[in-house]
C-alpha cells in the first residue's frame, strides 16, 4: 500500500482542477483512499488523512467520516498528532453529535499533561466547543489551572472559565477564590483575560457585581499606568499601549459604575484623562475613545464629562474616517433622546452628513437629522431634508417623504408652508410617498379651512405637469372633487388665482379615468371626484354621461362605484346634495402619549366621520381605569389610546348601509354592508385604516404570533420596526372570527408593564365577520427603551349572538426580536 | 441570550472561496453554509471606498480585504467595531510575522498553522493575548514539539 499523499500535495492538485467537477473526482478519490487507510487503522498517517479531510472539508465537502479518527488522533502520544486532532474536533464536531463526549477523558488527561502546549490545546478546546456536561465534569481541573503561576495557561484557562460559565452559570461561584488576585498580575494576557472573566462575571450576577465594586481602585490605576507608561514594543499600537486591555478594562468600569455614584465618582478623572489625552489620528485611539464614550453615557456621570462625551461624538463626525462617522452617528441617535441638547449643538456637521458618498452614513444621518427637527429649526431642516429628498437614493424616498410629513405637521410654522412643504414632497418624491399618507394629507387639507382654495389650486397645476405619481394624483382628485368650486371661482388669496373652467377640470379627471398611467385606486378616486363635483358644478349632465359609461366598466371597484353613483342620479337625486356635500373638518385625535412616542407618532388618526353624523366621543379614560382595576394596578400603564369609534369603521360603510338595505332596479345590486370584508378601504374615504406610517425597510423578519386564540375569537400579532427609533415596536394584531355568528362591537384593549408604553390606533372595525370572512385589524406602538422582555395583558369585548363576552389574557409569547 | 462577543471569523477570497472558517457558537453544519453564503454576498459587491461595517440579522458584520482575502467578523450588538477593526489587522499582523509576507497562498497550503495562529490570540471569541510576540513565540515552540 502506497503512503497516502501529502496534504501540500493534494492541495496543489486539486487546485490545477479546470471545473467543478473535475475537482469533485479527484475529492472523490481521496476520500476513498483515506476511507481505507481509516479502515486498516493506520496509525502513521492517520495525521495526514485527517488534515487532508479538513481541507476538503472547507472547500465544502463532507467530512463526517473523520469524526472518530479525530478523537483517536487526540488520544494519541504525538502532539503533531493531539494538533490535528483537536483542530478536526473543533471543525468537525460540537455538542449536538454524541461523539464528543468521548472527548472528555482525553481532555481531561491532556490538561494535567506535563507540557503546557498539550494543556493549552485541551483548554482551546474546551473553552471552544465543551458541552455543559464536558464542562461540569472539568470545571475543577480549570479552576485549578487558573491558579497556576504560569502565565501561559493562566490566560487560556481564564477564557475556558468564562466559556463554562456561560454554559452552566451555576459553577459561577467555584471559580470566585481564584479571582483574588488576578488583577495584580503582570503579564497582559492575563490581565486581559481576567478583565473579561471577571465582566462576565459582573454581568451575569448582581452579587458578583456588587462585590466586585471594589476593584474599581485598582482597575483604574492599572488604566492609568497604561496611558502614562512609556512605549512598550510589545503591547504598542500607533502610540497607544496595549488598548485591547484598555478598552475592556473600560467596559469593566462601564458594568461596574453602572447606577453606583461612588464608583462612578471613583472613576470620573480617568475617564475625562482618557478623554482629553488619547491620540484621534488612527482608528485605534478612536476605538478607544468610542468605548470611553459609551462609558461616560452609561454610568452616573457630571454633566461636564457627558458634555465632553458628546462633543467627542461630534469630533468624530468631522473625521475624514468614514467608519468613525458612522459610529459616531450610531452612538448619536441612541443618545438623542436622553441628552437632547447637547446632540443639538452638532445638528449642522450631522446635516451635512446627508451628502455623504456612504449608504450607511447617509441613512444614519437622515434617522438623527428627522430626531433633532423641532419647532426653532424646522424651517432650516426642512429646506436640508427636502433637498435629501431630492437627490437621495430609491431606498431611502420613502422613509424620508414620511419623516418629513411627520415633522411638518408636529412643527409646521404655519398653515401655507404645511401645505407647500407637502407639494414639494408631492411633486419631487410622489411616487415614493406610502399609499397611508394619503388619507393623512387629505385629513390635513381639510382641516385648512382657508387653504383650500391655494391648495386646490397647486395641486391643479401640478396635475397638469406630470399624472404619474399615484400618491400625488389621488390627493389631488381628492381636492378637486371638494373644492372644484373654489378652483373654477378663481377665489385664490395666497397667490394669483388661475383662469380654469369646469370643462377643463372634468377634462383632467376624465383623463385621469382613462390614462395608462392610473392605478385601479387612482381611478376610484378621480370617478368619485367627478361624481362630486355634480354639486358643485354646472355642469351636471357630463358627468351623468361619465357615470354612467363606467357602469359597464371591466374593473369591478369602478363598475360598483358608477353603478351606485347612477343609483343616485335616478332614484335617489333628493338625497345627493347632502351625500356630497362638503367634507367637515375631522376632529384630529388628540396626540397622546409621552414625548418619546410623539417622536414617530405625528400620525394622526381621522376618527370615522361621515357627513351627517357627529364625530364619535373619545372615551379613554374609564376604559383605562377598568384595565387597571383588573390588573391590580402598581406595575402597570393604563392604555392611552386614540379614539374608539362607537359607529361602523367608515362613512363609506354608512352610505353602503344605506343602499343595502333598499332594494334597486336595474343593474347589478352592490353587495350588502355586512359581506365586504372589513379590512377593505370603503368608497368615500379610501384608505383610511390604521396602518403605520413607518415600515423598516430593512425589517429583520419578526415572526409573527398568536396572541389569543378561544372560542372562536382568534388574534394574531405581526411585528415591524417603526423608524427612526428603534426602540419602538410596532405590532399590527389581526382578529378573526371562526364560529358561524358574527361577534359586534368588538374592543380590544391592552396594557404592558411600567418600563413600557403603549399606544393604540383605531382599530379597522367593530365587527369580526363570521367563519373568517375578514380581519379587524388594530395597530399597537410600543416603546421600549430598557430592552426589557415585552409583556402584555389583553382584554377583548365583544357581542356574540347576542349576548356580551368579555375575556382577560396575558401575552408572554413575543418573540425576541420583537423586543431585544 | 447573550453569546460570545465574536459570532464568528471569516477569511474569503474576490472569488468566494472560504480560506478559513471559525465558530465561536455552536453552529450547525447548515447553518455554517448559508452564514458563509450571505457574508460573501454581502462584503464581495461593497464599493473599496465604503464603510467596513454593515448590518446583518442582529449582528454587526465588521469586514477588512487585505490583498487577496476578507477578514470577515459577526460581532455583538454592543460591541466596539473600532476595536474589531484593530482585531483583524492584529490577525493579519500575526500571519505575517509567522509566515514573512503573509499572502492568500500561505493560507491556502498552510490552513492548519493559520488555525493555530488564530487559536494563540482568541479563545472563545475573546482576545486571548494581546502581545504581538508571545503568540509567535508560542508557535515557534510548539512547532519544535512537532514529531
Amino acid at each position: 500500500m502506497p503512503a497516502p499523499i501529502r496534504l501540500r500535495e493534494l492541495i496543489r492538485t486539486i487546485r490545477t482542477a479546470r471545473t467543478q467537477a473535475e475537482e469533485r473526482e479527484m475529492i472523490q478519490k481521496e476520500c476513498a483512499a483515506i476511507r481505507s487507510s481509516f479502515r486498516e487503522e493506520d496509525n502513521t498517517y492517520r495525521c495526514r488523512n485527517v488534515a487532508k479531510l479538513l481541507y476538503m472539508h472547507m472547500l465544502g465537502y463532507p467530512a463526517h467520516f473523520g469524526q472518530l479518527e479525530c478523537l483517536k488522533l487526540i488520544a494519541s502520544q504525538k502532539f503533531t498528532d493531539k494538533r490535528i486532532g483537536y483542530l478536526g474536533a473543533m471543525l468537525l464536531l460540537d455538542e449536538r453529535q454524541d461523539v464528543h463526549l468521548l472527548m472528555t477523558n482525553c481532555i481531561k488527561n491532556d490538561l494535567n499533561h506535563s507540557t503546557q502546549y498539550v494543556q493549552g490545546l485541551a483548554l482551546c478546546t474546551l473553552g471552544c466547543m465543551g458541552s455543559s456536561e464536558m464542562c461540569r465534569d472539568l470545571a475543577g481541573e480549570v479552576e485549578k489551572l487558573l491558579k497556576t503561576s504560569n502565565s501561559y495557561l493562566r490566560k487560556k484557562a481564564a477564557l475556558c472559565a468564562v466559556h463554562v460559565i456561560r454554559k452552566v452559570p451555576e459553577l459561577m461561584e467555584m471559580f470566585l477564590p481564584a479571582t483574588k488576585n488576578l488583577l495584580s498580575e503582570k503579564n497582559h494576557g492575563v490581565l486581559h483575560t481576567s478583565v473579561v472573566l471577571l465582566t462576565e462575571m459582573c454581568e451575569r450576577s448582581p452579587d458578583m457585581l456588587a462585590h466586585f465594586r471594589k476593584l474599581v481602585p485598582q482597575l483604574v490605576r492599572i488604566l492609568k499606568n497604561l496611558i502614562m507608561s512609556g512605549y512598550s514594543p510589545e503591547h504598542d499600537v500607533s502610540g497607544i499601549s496595549d488598548p485591547f486591555l484598555q478598552v475592556r478594562i473600560l467596559r469593566l468600569l462601564r458594568i461596574l459604575g453602572k447606577s453606583d455614584d461612588d464608583s462612578s465618582e471613583a472613576m470620573n478623572d480617568i475617564l475625562a484623562q482618557v478623554a482629553t489625552n488619547t491620540e484621534t489620528s488612527k482608528n485605534v485611539g478612536n476605538a478607544i475613545l468610542y468605548e470611553t464614550v459609551l462609558t461616560i453615557m452609561d454610568i452616573k456621570s457630571e454633566s461636564g464629562l457627558r458634555v465632553l462625551a458628546i462633543n467627542i461624538l461630534g469630533r468624530f463626525l468631522l473625521n475624514n474616517d468614514k467608519n468613525i462617522r458612522y459610529v459616531a452617528l450610531t452612538s448619536l441617535l441612541k443618545t438623542v433622546q436622553t441628552d437632547h441638547n447637547a446632540v443639538q449643538r452638532h445638528r449642522s456637521t450631522i446635516v451635512d452628513c446627508l451628502k455623504d458618498l456612504d449608504v450607511s452614513i447617509k441613512r444614519r444621518a437622515m434617522e438623527l437629522s428627522f430626531a433633532l427637527v423641532n419647532g426653532n429649526n424646522i424651517r432650516g431642516m426642512m429646506k436640508e431634508l427636502l433637498y435629501f429628498l431630492d437627490s437621495c437614493d430609491p431606498e431611502f424616498k420613502a422613509d424620508c417623504a414620511s419623516g418629513v410629513f411627520l415633522a411638518a405637521e408636529k412643527y409646521a410654522p404655519s398653515k401655507r408652508w404645511h401645505i407647500d412643504t407637502i407639494m414639494r414632497v408631492l411633486t419631487t418624491a410622489g411616487s415614493y410617498v406610502r399609499d397611508d399618507s394619503v388619507p393623512n394629507l387629505i385629513q390635513l387639507i381639510t382641516n385648512s379651512v382657508e387653504m383650500h382654495a391655494y391648495t386646490v389650486q397647486r395641486l391643479y397645476k401640478a396635475l397638469l405637469d406630470d399624472i404619474s405619481q399615484q400618491p400625488l394624483v389621488q390627493v389631488a382628485s381628492w381636492c378637486i372633487g371638494e373644492y372644484g368650486d373654489l378652483l373654477v371661482s378663481g377665489q385664490c388669496e395666497e397667490e394669483e388665482p388661475i383662469q380654469v373652467t369646469e370643462d377643463e377640470v372634468l377634462d383632467v379627471l376624465e383623463g385621469l379615468l382613462v390614462s395608462n398611467l392610473s392605478t385601479p385606486v387612482t381611478r376610484g378616486y378621480s370617478l368619485t371626484a367627478i361624481m362630486k363635483l355634480s354639486t358643485r358644478f354646472s355642469s351636471v349632465n357630463r358627468i351623468k354621461k361619465v357615470v354612467s359609461i363606467y357602469g359597464s366598466s371591466i374593473d369591478v371597484e369602478l363598475q360598483q362605484r358608477a353603478v351606485e353613483y347612477n343609483a343616485l342620479f335616478k332614484k335617489y337625486d333628493h338625497m345627493r346634495p347632502a351625500l356630497l356635500e362638503r367634507m367637515p373638518i375631522m376632529e384630529k385625535t388628540a396626540s397622546n402619549g409621552p414625548t418619546e412616542i410623539v417622536q414617530t407618532n405625528g400620525e394622526t388618526e381621522p376618527s370615522t366621520v361621515e357627513a351627517k353624523h357627529p364625530p364619535p366621543v373619545t372615551q379613554p379614560t374609564n376604559q383605562a381605569n377598568d384595565l387597571l382595576d383588573l390588573l391590580g394596578g402598581n406595575d402597570v400603564v393604563p392604555v392611552i389610546q386614540t379614539t374608539i369609534p362607537t359607529k361602523p369603521a367608515s362613512a363609506g360603510g354608512e352610505l353602503l348601509d344605506l343602499l343595502g338595505d333598499l332594494s334597486l332596479s336595474g343593474g347589478p345590486a352592490p353587495a350588502p354592508a355586512p359581506s365586504v370584508p372589513t379590512s377593505q378601504p370603503p368608497f368615500l374615504l379610501d384608505g383610511l385604516t390604521s396602518q403605520p406610517l413607518f415600515n423598516d425597510i430593512a425589517a429583520a423578519g419578526i415572526p409573527s404570533m398568536t396572541a389569543y386564540n378561544k372560542n372562536g375569537l382568534k388574534i394574531d400579532f405581526t411585528f415591524e420596526r417603526a423608524n427612526p427609533n428603534p426602540n419602538i415596536a410596532v405590532i399590527t394584531i389581526h382578529a378573526t372570527n371562526s364560529t358561524e355568528a358574527e361577534m359586534t362591537d368588538f374592543v380590544f384593549q391592552a396594557a404592558v408593564p411600567k418600563t413600557f408604553q403603549l399606544q393604540l390606533l383605531s382599530p379597522s372595525s367593530n365587527l369580526v365577520p363570521a367563519l373568517n370572512q375578514g380581519t379587524v385589524t388594530q395597530v399597537i406602538r410600543v416603546l421600549n427603551p430598557q430592552k426589557q422582555q415585552l409583556r402584555m395583558r389583553i382584554k377583548l369585548t365583544y357581542t356574540h349572538k347576542g349576548s356580551a363576552v368579555q375575556d382577560l389574557a396575558e401575552v408572554n409569547n413575543f418573540p425576541p426580536q420583537s423586543w431585544q | 441570550n447573550r453569546w460570545r462577543k465574536l459570532r464568528f471569523l471569516l477569511l474569503f477570497n474576490r472569488q468566494g472561496k472560504l480560506r478559513l472558517q471559525k465558530w465561536f457558537v455552536p453552529t450547525s453544519d447548515r447553518e455554517r453554509k448559508k452564514v458563509i453564503r450571505d457574508m460573501i454576498m454581502l462584503v464581495l459587491p461593497r464599493q473599496p471606498r465604503t464603510c467596513n461595517f454593515l448590518r446583518w440579522k442582529d449582528l454587526k458584520i465588521v469586514y477588512k480585504r487585505y490583498a487577496s482575502l476578507y477578514f470577515c467578523a459577526g460581532l455583538e450588538e454592543q460591541d466596539n467595531e473600532l476595536l474589531a477593526l484593530e482585531v483583524l489587522h492584529r490577525y493579519v499582523e500575526l500571519l505575517d510575522k509567522y509566515f514573512g509576507n503573509v499572502c492568500e497562498l500561505d493560507i491556502i497550503f498552510n490552513f492548519e498553522k493559520a488555525y493555530f495562529i488564530l487559536d494563540e490570540f482568541l479563545m472563545g471569541g475573546e482576545v486571548l493575548e494581546t502581545s504581538k510576540f508571545a503568540v509567535n513565540v508560542s508557535m515557534e515552540q510548539a512547532d519544535t514539539l512537532q514529531e
